[in-house]
């Protein structure tokens, strides 16, 4: 009888063998291992360039063995877009919080993407500000008690959450823009496959490709990480639904 | 023989960036600049670089942030509230240790203000202008000649110190057309390859960073003194000004770009009247000269300031030579005419006396 096992699941390449300072539950990590998965998938680990942003992601140089510029808060997708006019051959993403590109850096990435540069964007949208301390976030959901909206935020006041996988949608520049979740088995599989394709677009000179990926942030929502995880499901689903909104990719 | 041409600051300080090498430009139009986007925009295609107008100031130092971090030469240009915008951006560049070249073609303000000549930002890019308590380069060209050396000048000291450098003009500089003698660009023999940077067709086995946040026990404060060290050298190394006629000046006018060209006039005028009059222009605002200044002081000479402001450059003079008197004459920004000679010399002549 053999005792040898077989190896199924290791760190990917890309990745370190460090721990991460993320919170138990939070989904930083699993979109981490996706990104990572994918750059190993294609074998770009010593081209690509990430954009790191400013949020719990920041340290992505801590966690990536790739090359990384670090980008002040909001500014990624241009910061990036000086990195890939200097380096059209090395694959590029910036990695950004929801505060970080739907607040502060909407200028930055709208433009970004109607230039049509060859990038790949992953947007993490934890309906909250994590780093901060959980502030409310352009994604907060109607109602959802945040530091900043102790009575839930109000639409009337403070507006609703910005679905910037459908607004993207509308930009001749963008090739790809698609929604995912890592909140099921079945989800992360589709995530991965996303991100996979947004990699591939922009190897294939297609245009912009931009991932949303609906994320878990247990400790500003104050909930354990299993129910944090059910209200991907339950409350941001239904609201940011999944799905690709633009795939010009085999035009 | 070098051909001579005739051309505005602006088109000379794009001239010169790109033979210094520059095939990055992100911008966003403001007068009085925007002879630079415009040049550089029909230029920079021919020599296979890219041009992107930007949404915004805050998206092309960022832009340029970028290109840096990739280790090409690579500049921004803008205009007073343009430059504003530009800060935050600046103070991580410094931070993250990317050169690069910012053009300031300063107008008046503060606000909108206006689009007139002024020297009103001195402090806002000799002292920082964003948070973080670091410097930049300035140098501060006061013809279109200079416009076109300092771009270079500006490339190799950003480039040997990995500090930003800005170019501070001002509409009378940017837009007087002068003669130019244009010249090729030779690379110092002690410019190092840019290992530190994003260079080449990807990571050859070490991970190469570039940031700004240091959270580690100390580690800020040793990187703050390791950017602090850079600029002891760089005042030690590199600073200059122009002296004309200081050996036995007993009054010594400064000023530097727009008003120091109105103060060699004056400085010539009051020659002739016989007053031993003399000027220092500093022409590297950071570093600045202070011991030049502090000679002065030594001499037992007399400094009259001339700015296009309400006063700003003169508290540095006064930091350098502290128990010498220093008078000052200024303009407010948007006086909407430049202070001419004989306005200068009707200063001197008083300061001279008194
Ligand atoms: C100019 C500027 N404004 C504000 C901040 C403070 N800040 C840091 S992270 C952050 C929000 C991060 O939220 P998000 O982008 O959603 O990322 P998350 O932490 O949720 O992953 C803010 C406001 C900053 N660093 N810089
Ligand atoms: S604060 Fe939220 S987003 Fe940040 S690491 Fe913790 S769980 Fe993740
Ligand atoms: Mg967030």
């Amino acid at each position: 009888m053999s005792t040898e096992m077989k190896k199924v699941f290791s760190r990917p390449d890309s990745l370190k063998d460090v721990q991460t300072h993320f919170c138990p539950g939070c989904q930083h990590g699993t979109i981490h291992r996706l990104v990572a998965e994918a750059i190993d998938h294609f074998g770009i680990k010593d081209q690509t360039i990430g954009v790191a942003s400013v949020g719990c992601s920041v340290f992505l140089y801590g966690y990536f063995d790739i090359d990384v510029i670090e980008a002040p808060h909001g500014r990624a997708p241009a910061v990036a877009t000086g990195a890939k006019r200097v380096h059209p051959n090395r694959p590029v993403f910036t990695y950004q919080g929801d505060g970080d590109l739907a607040a502060i850096g909407t200028s930055e990435i709208i433009h970004t993407a109607n230039r049509g540069e060859l990038m790949t964007v992953i947007f993490v949208n934890n309906t909250t500000y994590g780093m901060t301390g959980g502030q409310m976030a352009p994604t907060t959901l109607p109602g959802q008690i945040t530091s900043t909206t102790p009575y839930g935020r109000d639409v009337t006041k403070a507006g609703y959450p910005i679905k910037m996988a459908e607004l993207l949608s509308g930009l001749d520049g963008v090739a790809y823009s698609v929604r995912v979740a890592v909140d099921t088995p079945k989800h992360v599989l589709q995530a991965g496959k996303a991100i996979r394709k947004a990699f591939e677009t922009q190897l294939d000179g297609k245009g912009f490709a931009f991932v949303e990926v609906l994320s878990s942030c247990p400790t500003n929502w104050g909930m354990s990480p299993l129910a944090a995880n059910e209200r991907v499901g339950s409350e941001m689903i239904p609201y940011f639904p999944l799905g690709e909104y633009k795939d010009a990719t085999g035009e | 023989m070098t051909k001579r041409l005739f051309v505005k600051g602006n088109e000379a300080v794009a001239m010169g960036a790109l033979e210094a090498g520059c095939r990055y430009y992100f911008g966003y139009p403001i007068t009085p600049q925007s002879d630079i986007p415009e040049y550089i925009s029909r230029e920079l295609p021919k020599l296979g670089g890219e041009f992107i107008q930007a949404e915004s100031e805050v998206a092309s130092i960022n832009m340029l942030l970028g290109a840096s971090a990739c280790g090409a030469r690579a500049m921004t240009s803008s205009s007073s509230p343009g430059i504003s915008l530009k800060q935050e951006g600046i103070s991580y560049m410094a931070g993250s240790e990317c050169p690069g070249l910012i053009v300031n073609v300063c107008r008046s303000g503060p606000g909108l203000g206006g689009i007139d000549a002024s020297q009103a930002d001195y402090f806002q890019s000799v002292k920082g202008g964003g948070h973080g308590g670091y410097h930049i380069i300035v140098l501060a060209p006061d013809s279109v000649q200079e416009m076109y050396d300092m771009a270079i000048l500006g490339f190799d000291l950003s480039d040997r110190y990995r500090v930003p450098a800005m170019i501070l003009a001002d509409a009378v500089i940017g837009q007087m057309k002068e003669g130019l003698e244009p010249h090729s660009y030779v690379a110092p023999d002690d410019l190092e390859t840019k290992d530190w940077a994003l260079i080449g067709d990807g990571k050859a086995g070490e991970q190469k960073i570039i940031k700004s946040l240091y959270l580690g026990d100390g580690e800020l404060e040793a990187h703050n003194n390791h950017l602090h060290a850079k600029y002891a050298v760089m005042q030690e190394k590199e600073v200059r000004y122009e002296g004309i006629e200081l050996d036995d000046a007993k009054l010594v006018v400064t000023a530097y770009g727009s008003t120091a060209r109105i103060a060699k006039t004056a400085i010539r005028l009051a020659r002739k009247e016989g007053m031993k009059v003399g000027l220092l222009r500093p022409i590297t605002l950071f570093p600045f000269p202070k011991a030049a200044f502090k000679q002065c002081k030594r001499d037992g000479q007399r400094i009259l300031c001339f700015e296009l402001n309400n006063g700003q450059m003169v508290e540095d003079v006064r930091l350098a030579v502290r128990d010498v008197e220093v008078d000052f004459y200024g303009r407010a920004p948007g006086a909407g005419s430049l202070p001419t000679p004989e306005e200068f010399l009707a200063k001197i002549r008083s300061r001279y006396e008194a």
